[in-house]
């Protein structure tokens, strides 16, 4: 039994359609990437496993039927979503930041150890730890923001564009990170990423959208070596 | 001298009232970014449930906490069943419903118990205490200390309570907050039910001057208005120090300023918040809203 599934997931904003008949699964300790150019449909398949949109398909995670179930019951399954924009809580220092994505956890003492955990992952933020959110880089929000989502402990993380807008060396840290992550904590993840190359340094396999179908998937080094793929998203 | 600080007393005391509904206001811009217009309404049709009870015999205190809980389940029931829809969208279609709110809980409370003002018992005794030389009636002083002890408490479960951390959370991103396993929906219950659990203490506490009626708390709600504004909209403290100082103004006004005296002196506050927005548009304690871009 795969960790996720989704099995002919449609998805539409009014009567907008966006997303057509997509279907993948995603296994324990396994990383699958999105990729697909803007407007592909890759944030919304992201929002249609956390409950954020309108579904019609099913999606099934841990075996449990997901499709229709609110935001919140679904992130209390053991899905983080990261969202695109990063979503910080702005007028909330970085700790409550933290705090909040540890919610679930009764613990205080587990909750400052993820704290810790969560600050040696992103040096960065230790300098920040009482300051509002609206107040750092982008980069260091979009640390926080992942660091928001590893705090609730999930089983599987949804990574929405983690690189975007941020400086060239920032975003190959956060994705060092996101890499460590991996292998640290055993985390099954699903990254949408326009920039591949960052996004293949940690997925095993991907699919690519367009214009809300299934155009290709596979493992990545499959996908890696085709000519379209290197074209159209690992620039030639 | 006597007379002046007699007079503050007083203001602080007057100034408490709107400073609880001005909390409310502010408890329910910081969870829905609405602004309640029917919140003194509400507040009042809580006010009448203890009413009620005292008439039927029960203690006035029994009555207060019954009332309390009345208004704190009639907040969670109105955010859940009305405002619900209009959360998040149009902010002039939410001043128009909360409004009609406001005709509603007033008509309600007029079915019930009429138009014409009833007394209503204090929970303090109407003797003055000589400090100095300084007559101050307990009445004004168990005001200011109940007010001080509700903004206490309010801070604290913002500040100290996880509860608090998880509201505070909704007012500042619901989409964010689901994301993280907050349960959004009752959360803002519990806020809209806070804010009129607030409001009751205002009428309960207002209501042995003024006498009860549907539309006892319509000024004490311009005033309360005038303080969260003043205050920030988004800071209880503002709030409680805004609603203070327009109390005070507003009494030292109508007694020293001879061509202002008692029809004038509601205007007081509203010249001060002209002057205050004019300067400082975020009030005196809210922050600054900086965007990154």
């Amino acid at each position: 039994m795969s960790l996720l599934e989704l099995d002919n997931v449609g998805a539409s904003y009014g009567a907008a359609p966006v997303l057509h008949g997509v279907s993948f699964s995603v296994e324990e300790n396994d990383a699958a990437g999105i990729l697909g150019a803007n407007g592909a449909g890759k944030s919304t398949t992201l929002r249609a496993i956390s409950g954020m949109v309108t579904t019609t398909g099913s999606i099934r995670f841990d075996g449990r039927d997901i499709t229709g179930m609110r935001p919140d019951k679904i992130a209390r399954l053991g899905i983080a979503h990261v969202p695109e924009g990063r979503g910080t809580l702005g007028d909330l220092s970085v700790r409550d930041n933290l705090r909040v994505g540890a919610f679930q956890q009764r613990d205080r003492k587990t909750v400052a150890d993820d704290i810790e955990y969560c600050l040696d992952l992103f040096p960065n933020l230790r300098a920040r730890i009482g300051s509002n959110a609206s107040t750092l880089s982008g980069g260091e929000q979009q640390m926080l923001a992942i660091a928001r989502g590893i705090m609730a402990k999930p089983r599987l993380i949804l990574l929405d564009e983690a690189s975007l807008g941020l400086a060239p060396s920032t975003a190959q840290n956060v994705y060092a990170t996101i890499g460590r992550l991996r292998s640290e904590a055993g985390v099954s993840m699903v990254i949408v990423e326009q920039n591949a190359a960052l996004a293949f340094r940690v997925v095993d396999h991907a699919i690519v959208l367009e214009t809300g179908r299934i155009s290709l998937q596979g493992p990545r080094e499959k996908l890696m070596g085709m000519d379209e793929v290197r074209r159209a998203y690992l620039g030639g | 001298m006597a007379y002046f600080i007699q007079l503050i007393v007083e203001g602080l005391a007057t100034g408490s009232i709107y400073g609880a509904l001005a909390l409310a206001i502010v408890l329910v811009n910081r969870s829905t970014g609405m602004i309640n217009f029917a919140q003194g309404a509400m507040a009042v049709l809580a006010t009448f449930v203890a009413y009620a009870l005292t008439e039927s015999g029960t203690p006035l205190l029994v009555a207060i906490v019954v009332a309390f809980v009345f208004a704190f389940l009639s907040g969670a029931v109105v955010e859940r069943v009305i405002v619900r829809k209009f959360e998040g969208g149009d902010p002039d279609t939410a001043v128009v419903v909360t409004i009609g709110l406001l005709t509603l809980f007033t008509g309600i409370a007029a079915a019930f118990f009429g138009y014409e003002p009833h007394p209503f018992p204090s929970l303090f005794p109407a003797e003055s205490i000589d400090i100095l030389g300084v007559f101050i009636s307990l009445r004004s002083l168990g005001t200011i200390i109940v007010l001080l002890l509700v903004m206490v408490l309010l801070q604290s479960l913002f500040r100290v309570t996880k509860m608090g951390l998880a509201m505070r959370a909704v007012a500042d991103n619901p989409q964010s907050a689901s994301l993280s396993g907050l349960p959004v929906s009752r959360l803002l219950m519990i806020g809209w039910g806070l804010a009129a659990g607030l409001g009751s203490i205002a009428g309960v506490l207002v209501a042995p001057q003024l006498f009860i009626s549907p539309s006892m708390l319509d000024f004490a709600l311009v005033y309360a208005l005038a303080a969260a504004i003043l205050g920030g909209l988004d800071s209880p403290f503002g709030a409680v120090i805004a609603a203070w100082t327009i109390g005070i103004v507003e009494n030292l006004a109508g007694a020293y300023v001879s061509f202002i005296g008692d029809d004038l002196k509601i205007a007081v506050p509203f010249i001060m918040v002209m002057i205050v927005l004019a300067v400082r548009p975020q009030g005196l304690f809210g922050r600054k809203v900086v965007v990154r871009v």
